[in-house]
């Protein structure tokens, strides 16, 4: 594989910057949690019922947090109270969490068992879930080793081919994902509903209606991993699941996700501050506590990046992409991950009419691979200047591809010539794998035939970029994250440390806070 | 003297490569096995279409159960060129200062202009493109206007937000950008934006201003909306319309009674969508 010569101080000193700026917030992780964390952590007790409030459904663990932080007690964590009524009711944690819901039991009004025998109890239930996390990651590893696995962090074998499905009825998805399988797809997505990632509580059951999108629930999950399994078995290749671990739910996806074995999530430090007006201390919080469950289980995860280009001019902003995904890389490593767990992401999306385009997008993508050699690099289709003339963006994606397979990008989310138009249908994404198929075998071994001219176009562009990278963290670093973001640092957008939905989610840690899967995760 | 037919405006089809030869070309998936039945069925689909001399260019199969076909064939039928109306935004063409100037000179005041992505909608690629400084293929955004008070309120503000933002800023126009258009939830909020701006009475005080991929003019105005706006819209052309219709209210309102009432009949008779014409109506009681 050819090789861009970058200046190794200019990166090793990127790093450098990124641990400072994220140094401040570890402190704000250490001590404080959010309701999302505290539900997630029940749910990895196995709380998963659902009450029934005006017609719709409400997931107890809802219920139970929700009452805690209202009487302001939550900062002692959810387990000091769930656990302390499991004790006195005598009760599992699903019994109890039904009682609770359905206001049979109130847990602040119960006789207190004494810290050691709370503490011991609560870190016995927490050793049996992360056992049972284990159990399903061996399962994961089982079915892999079983059936032909062509993943390779390192990109070594040809980019992953990834599509996405999104009807809003996870029982079409599962027809549409198993299609898309049998085309060649390596891994599928449920897109979600659109503002999913807004609703502070996760659906309940299967889910046949949704918009832009199929909500993700544990039951949705579950529909899909079976059929993407047994479909595997029948092609004889492992088919990879993604969700979304992102918006205001994102520990509880997490949990939910590793649960129900999920291969890849997509789970950025910073994304939904950006894009989704969530309160800043809010995400940096819960993505601590969702990488934690994803290093357990060895979820993949893939990082937002893509997005400073879909809203920011692709040519300029080429070291906001590289800057965040320092920050990215630096907060996976706090949270206990491996470095061939982080998907960080990037895209094409540069001004198609841009002199030299191609020359500019493999300096970008080559270099994103070589900074990042063992982390799965997450590469994302042009969308940005896509129209309805789906031949040209099919021969888009065409260029996509060809660079994706020369710069080794590891995961490629497939274009679709439909982009901007609908959600993609059956045709849509056949025409896409084949594109994907002909061009990844066509240029296979092309990156290790080729180098990259010294002084040349592509290399001056990979140092202009990584520069001007240096110079962004130093800027980020110099005022902090929060007011660097405040001041438009990613994607040209402004967010406020105290703005954002969210934020009265977010709790201070009181003295004696109990939650023993950040020991044991 | 030409040797090729020329276009037969009253009887207009497809072009392929000779005049009137109807060719048109057609994908589509049919949920069963590629097969000999299969292709029939295709052909058949193809002739109920319309179409004539039909080659099933390809019949591939896209999954279990599943066969794609691309097909060519002549159309059959043929549209009077000559008899379309369409409703189009009526603005005029400006440069950013020509808008500027004109804001400044015959208005004297900044005009404040509040854009969002509205309701579930969490694609701000287009209201960015129209409001943010940047703009879109070179064409400066709203933000950029010295005479306009732009502010983008990013993705997911809810209708009733939007509104109420609108009344405590005084606003003058409202863009709305809608992208997510499964079950048509784009035209439902559209119309639920503009029942609620009907009830609070501020459908004469703001200019109701809507874009999307999937969004037409005549689309918008059917929601009730002023004007829309589709895929590849510059920012001077938003900021041009917003102008050009502020000034007609602000002359109609300067007519007086009876030639308001005339002007308004011209413009029932001119936008026939159904919801525009109820909003036309209205004005003329008042």
């Amino acid at each position: 594989m050819a090789h861009l010569a970058l200046d190794k101080q200019v990166v090793n000193r990127c790093r450098d910057l990124a641990l400072k700026i994220a140094g401040p917030i570890e402190g704000l992780i250490a001590t404080h949690t959010t309701v999302a964390i505290e539900r997630a952590t029940l749910r990895l007790l196995g709380v998963e019922g659902a009450v029934k409030h005006a017609g719709q459904w409400f997931p107890e663990v809802n219920v139970i947090v929700e009452d805690l932080r209202k009487e302001g007690v939550l900062g002692s964590g959810v387990l000091w109270w769930f656990v302390n009524g499991m004790i006195q009711e005598k009760m599992t944690a699903s019994e109890l969490a039904s009682a609770v819901a359905q206001r049979k039991i109130r847990l602040t009004q119960l006789p207190e068992a004494s810290a050691d025998e709370l503490t011991k109890k609560a870190r016995d239930l927490c050793q049996r879930a992360i056992d049972l996390l284990v159990e399903r990651r061996k399962q994961r590893d089982a079915l892999r080793a079983q059936l032909k696995d062509p993943f390779d962090p390192e990109g070594k074998n040809g980019p992953l081919l990834y599509v996405i499905v999104a009807t809003g009825n996870i029982y079409e998805d599962a027809i549409q994902g198993r299609a898309a399988a049998q085309a060649g797809a390596d891994a599928i997505a449920v897109i979600r509903s659109t503002a999913q990632s807004l609703l502070d509580y996760v659906p309940h059951g299967a889910t046949t209606e949704g918009f832009g999108g199929t909500y993700a629930t544990q039951e949705n999950f579950k529909i899909m991993r079976e059929a993407l399994d047994e479909e595997g078995r029948k092609l004889g290749r492992y088919i990879r699941l993604t969700n979304y671990c992102s918006g205001l739910c994102m520990p509880e996806i997490a949990a939910l996700g590793a649960m129900e074995r999920l291969d890849f999530l997509l789970n950025d430090a910073m994304y939904g501050i950006l894009f989704r007006d969530i309160n800043m201390k809010r995400t940096l919080v819960d993505q601590h506590f969702s990488r934690r469950i994803i290093a357990l289980s060895k979820i993949v995860i893939h990082t937002g990046e893509d997005n400073y280009l879909t809203t920011a001019d692709a040519v300029e902003n080429g070291h906001q992409v590289l800057a965040s995904q320092f920050i990215n890389e630096r907060f996976a490593l706090h949270a206990k991950m491996s470095e061939d767990l982080m998907g960080l992401g990037h895209a094409q999306e540069m001004d198609p009419e841009h002199p030299n385009v191609f020359l500019l997008e493999i300096a970008r993508a080559q270099m994103t691979r070589d900074i990042f050699p063992k982390s799965p690099i997450k590469f994302m289709p042009p969308t940005r200047h896509k129209c309805g003339d789906i031949f040209y963006s099919h021969l888009m994606d065409a260029m996509f591809n060809f660079v994706g397979v020369l710069t080794g990008q590891t995961i490629q989310l497939l274009g679709m010539p439909t982009e901007a138009m609908h959600t993609p249908l059956l045709q849509d994404r056949w025409m896409s794998i084949k594109n994907a198929k002909y061009i990844f075998n066509g240029a296979k071994d092309l990156g290790s035939e080729i180098a990259y001219r010294p002084g040349g176009m592509i290399e001056k562009w990979a140092d202009k970029v990584l520069g001007e990278t240096l110079s962004h963290l130093e800027m980020i670093e110099k005022k902090g994250l929060f007011r660097a973001i405040e001041e438009r640092a990613f994607a040209e957008v402004s967010r406020k440390e105290t703005g954002g939905k969210g934020f009265d989610g977010v709790i201070g840690r009181a003295p004696g806070y109990l939650n023993p899967f950040f020991d044991l995760l | 003297m030409s040797h090729v037919a020329q276009v037969n405006l009253k009887k207009l089809k497809p072009y392929g490569d000779i005049m009137d030869d109807g060719t048109i070309q057609v994908a589509f998936t049919l949920p069963v096995e590629p097969s000999p039945e299969a292709r029939e069925a295709a052909l058949i689909l193809c002739q109920k279409m319309g179409l004539e001399q039909i080659k099933i260019a390809t019949m591939e199969k896209a999954a279990d159960g599943f066969a794609l076909f691309v097909v060519y064939g002549n159309l059959k039928h043929t549209v009077d060129y000559t008899q379309i109306k369409v409703l189009k935004v009526e603005a005029q063409k400006r440069s950013r200062d020509e808008i500027d100037e004109i804001i400044k000179t015959q208005i004297g005041r900044k005009l404040v202009v509040l854009g969002a992505c509205t309701g579930y909608d969490a694609h701000t690629v287009g209201i960015d493109a129209i409001m943010n400084m940047k703009g879109f293929a070179g064409d400066y955004g709203l933000e950029r206007y010295q005479w306009l008070d732009a502010r983008n309120l990013g993705a997911q503000v809810l209708n009733e937000e939007i509104l109420k933002l609108a009344v405590q800023e005084k606003a003058d126009a409202i863009l709305v950008s809608k992208v997510v258009t499964q079950h048509n939830i784009h035209q439902k909020d559209m119309k639920d934006l503009m029942k609620r701006a009907d009830q609070l009475g501020l459908t004469e005080k703001i200019i109701f201003v809507a874009g999307g991929p999937r969004v037409t003019h005549p689309m918008a105005l059917e929601c009730g909306f002023d004007a829309g706006f589709g895929v590849g819209t510059k920012p001077s052309e938003v900021a041009s319309y917003i102008v050009d219709e502020f000034l007609r209210r602000k002359n109609k309102g300067a007519q007086g009674a009876s030639g308001k009432s005339e002007v308004i009949q011209e413009d029932g008779a001119k936008r026939a969508a159904k919801g525009r014409s109820k909003k036309a109506k209205k004005k003329g009681r008042k």
